[in-house]
């Protein structure tokens, strides 16, 4: 299953670990399964609309991706506060 | 012993002293993250934040010491997969009976706990209200920011939003009307329609002895409402600007308010490069400025809608307010000398007094 790690305050809510192998065929239905694993994570990836938050980034072996992203099985999502957030 | 709850740019942070000399800064929270504003439940003795993290969103936290554990509140948000998403809370406010807190958000929203600040509801009400695709966003977003509880009536509230003007209610938020009659905005046509929203409330504040009062600085005008809110009457006369953000009272005096003039929306400083607070203590009909013991030359200072606040009544009544520029400043006499409380500070968006 693709590989989503996450840093920061996502790894606290999300039971204090840092990778999760999930399914899904998108990065959006990734980030939807890791809400429903670790309901903490609610809102703070992805807003109550569905859309992930606009300085969020995600990366997809590397590469910046979007929620709509394909996704294989021997990927690796790195979610990641974007450097445009900062104020 | 005061404390002061400051929400900034940067961060909460928690003060404590006496009137008369500076505060000292006892606890930092949310450290890098915006808090737009912060208060103490007099009741559970309970700390609210609102924390806009540019990264995670809006979220409400609890502690029952602010220098130690906060938790999350639940529910703050907007229906899942509809068309808008909460941008930031703008106000917490205890409400009129017990273990209620309200809070206001933009786009325009109002959310009640009902358990003290630890889970959220959407007030539908106001949600739905269909006027609502009508109501336009002020500088600082369409921000529900002024909510104004009745002592003993947790039935009507009143709230201010910027920019889509007053709304009542009498029957606990079930249902809402406007009350804008008397305001005049100088931003719009002079023949503006009756039903009108358009209107930039900058904030509110009812007169706790006398709750049918309610102050409004406005974004250029001052008023006064004598009938809960229905009807405004102008009071800007005597001041040297009509533009400002806060509000501040003396709950011992229905007839007292305190405003903190701008130049205008176009220069939103301190006028003439000074530090003054304009008191009335007859209901609007004249204003006397107090700026003794606060800068005076070359001072050109932004206070926000939420960066000041009252604690106490009477002849003892603490003012403070806070500037952009993070200095603090307080008056324990009512207004009539001032004091620094603090400076260094990141860019104050609120105060909120308490006792400790």
């Amino acid at each position: 299953m693709p590989l989503v790690r996450l840093r920061g305050p996502l790894k606290q809510l999300a039971g204090d670990r840092a990778e999760h192998a999930l399914a899904g065929a998108s990065v959006g239905e990734l980030l939807h399964e890791l809400e429903r694993e670790h309901p903490a994570t609610s809102g703070w990836i992805l807003d109550e609309r569905g859309a992930l938050r606009r300085h969020i980034n995600v990366f997809v072996n590397g590469e910046l991706g979007a929620q709509e992203t394909p996704v294989e099985p021997e990927d690796r999502i790195d979610v990641l506060p974007a450097l445009s957030g900062g104020r | 012993m005061t404390e002061l709850l400051l929400g900034t740019k940067k961060g909460l942070f928690v003060l404590e002293g006496e009137p008369g000399a500076p505060f000292d800064v006892t606890a930092r929270a949310f450290a890098g993250e915006p808090v737009e504003y912060a208060v103490r439940d007099p009741r559970s003795g309970r700390v609210l934040a609102s924390v806009t993290s540019p990264f995670y969103g809006p979220k409400i936290w609890h502690a029952d010491d602010p220098a130690g554990e906060w938790e999350q509140a639940e529910g703050v948000t907007l229906p899942e997969a509809g068309d808008a998403a909460l941008q930031r809370i703008w106000v917490l406010v205890p409400g009129a009976d017990d273990g209620t807190i309200y809070a206001g958000g933009d786009p325009g929203v109002l959310l009640a706990s009902r358990d003290g600040g630890a889970t959220f509801q959407l007030n539908r009400g106001l949600w739905e209200q269909p006027s609502r695709e009508r109501w336009q966003p002020g500088a600082g977003g369409l921000c529900l920011h002024s909510i104004v509880p009745w002592p003993g009536r947790p039935e009507r509230l009143a709230l201010g939003i910027s920019a889509a003007g007053v709304w009542l209610t009498d029957d606990g938020g079930a249902t809402w009307r406007r009350g804008n009659e008397g305001i005049v905005a100088r931003y719009l046509p002079e023949d503006p329609p009756a039903d009108e929203v358009a209107l930039c409330v900058h904030q509110l504040q009812r007169a706790a002895a006398r709750p049918e009062r309610i102050f409004m600085q406005f974004h250029g005008g001052v008023y006064r409402s004598d009938d809960a809110g229905e009807t405004w009457t102008d009071i800007a006369a005597g001041l040297p600007s009509d533009f400002g953000f806060p509000l501040a009272l003396d709950p011992a005096d229905p007839d007292s308010a305190y405003v903190i003039p701008l130049v205008a929306d176009v220069d939103r400083v301190t006028p003439d490069g000074r530090v003054r607070v304009y008191e009335t203590r007859d209901a609007g009909a004249s204003w006397t400025p107090r700026g003794d013991g606060l800068p005076a030359e070359h001072a050109y200072l932004t206070v926000l809608r939420g960066a000041m606040d009252q604690h106490g009544a009477g002849e003892s009544l603490e003012l403070y307010f806070g500037a952009t520029s993070g200095e603090v400043f307080g008056s324990g006499d009512a207004g009539a000398t001032w004091f620094d409380v603090a400076a260094h500070l990141p860019p104050v968006h609120s105060v909120s007094a308490a006792s400790r």
